[in-house]
């Protein structure tokens, strides 16, 4: 989860997965609202899920992926896997580089966030055969 | 420019037809002409459908709910059958036809900003300008003269006599007037 790679000024790329604050634990410390809060591995799991299953249609890919983006944070690369081997299942390469695009443009002004992630995805793209928005030239206008 | 000695009902006719044009090459294409012969005129524009999903460019929206085209050309239909097979076969060129299909601009092309800021402010000073000579023009030539108790001889008689009648002695005019010296202190 990189909900805390906002507040961490200078670290690794590494670090910002490694470093969990604290609330991570199952029964929460602070309560936003009443129940318990869900903790990184539980919404990185649920995520996961969603995007794995193996009779994805697109339009739920499209709402997934929407909705992933809309959220404060930078979706882990095991989320990201998942949603471009979606993609391969729907045969859709354009929206496979658009995720990364997404992703690249959700981490801001973290510019160690996308290197991170695509050195942790690489595997997938190669084996995929999805190229980077870099390899493409679609990275500058 | 239509020639002077055209009669006037042939005019009218010519401008509700540019007047339709004009609705016609703007946003509400199908409210503005109901006709169907019209529609056959608007072949030229696109013809936006609100009531279904569109394609749009957004930061926030990664996938858009649509393609960006929809009709495919032959050569295009079958670069999607190959999509269906591995990726890894398909050249770099490709790759990006198949980006570019389905959507149009990319997240560089949708950040990057325009020069219309410099139109804009450039316009705007322009009306100013013209707005200061329009301004100069009155003042010059529209109106009268000032009266004559602005004049400088009128203001010294003023301020003597403003002196001599002790104006705000205490803190104001006249105190700032040495008596004995006869002079602004």
């Amino acid at each position: 989860m990189f909900r805390a790679a906002l507040r961490l000024s200078v670290s690794g790329a590494r670090s910002l997965t490694r470093s969990r604050p604290q609330y991570t634990a199952s029964v929460a410390a602070r309560s936003y609202s009443h129940g318990k809060q869900e903790t990184d591995e539980e919404f990185d799991a649920r995520w996961v899920t969603y995007f794995n299953k193996p009779d994805i249609d697109a339009w739920e890919l499209r709402k997934g992926m929407n909705t992933l983006i809309g959220y404060d944070l930078v979706p882990e690369p095991k989320i990201l896997e998942a949603a471009l081997r979606a993609c391969r299942r729907l045969n859709d390469l354009a929206s496979a580089i658009r995720i990364l695009e997404a992703v690249k443009d959700k981490s801001g002004p973290h510019k160690e966030i996308y290197p991170y992630v695509l050195q942790e995805l690489q595997p997938t793209l190669n084996e995929l055969g999805i190229p980077t928005p870099e390899e493409l030239g679609i990275n500058k206008a | 420019m239509r020639p002077a000695n055209t009669c006037w009902h042939c005019f009218q006719m010519l401008a509700s037809r540019a007047l339709v044009r004009g609705l016609q090459s703007g946003f509400w294409r199908r409210v503005s002409t109901s006709s169907a012969a019209w529609a056959a005129h608007t072949h030229d524009v696109d013809v936006i459908d609100c009531s279904v999903p569109q394609y749009n460019n957004r930061l926030d929206t990664p996938l858009p709910d649509v393609p960006f085209v929809r009709n495919l050309s032959a050569e295009q239909k079958k670069l999607k059958e190959k999509e269906k097979g591995s990726w890894t076969q398909l050249t770099k060129e490709e790759k990006l036809a198949l980006y570019r299909l389905t959507h149009e601009l990319s997240y560089a092309e949708m950040r990057q900003g325009s020069k219309e800021w410099m139109t804009v402010l450039g316009g705007v000073f322009i009306f100013l300008g013209f707005t200061g000579l329009l301004v100069w023009w009155q003042r010059v030539y529209v109106y009268g003269d000032v009266p004559h108790t602005l004049s400088q001889e009128s203001v010294a008689q003023q301020t003597q006599r403003m002196i001599d009648m002790r104006v705000n002695p205490v803190h104001g005019f006249s105190n700032k007037w040495d008596y004995e010296k006869k002079q602004w202190k």
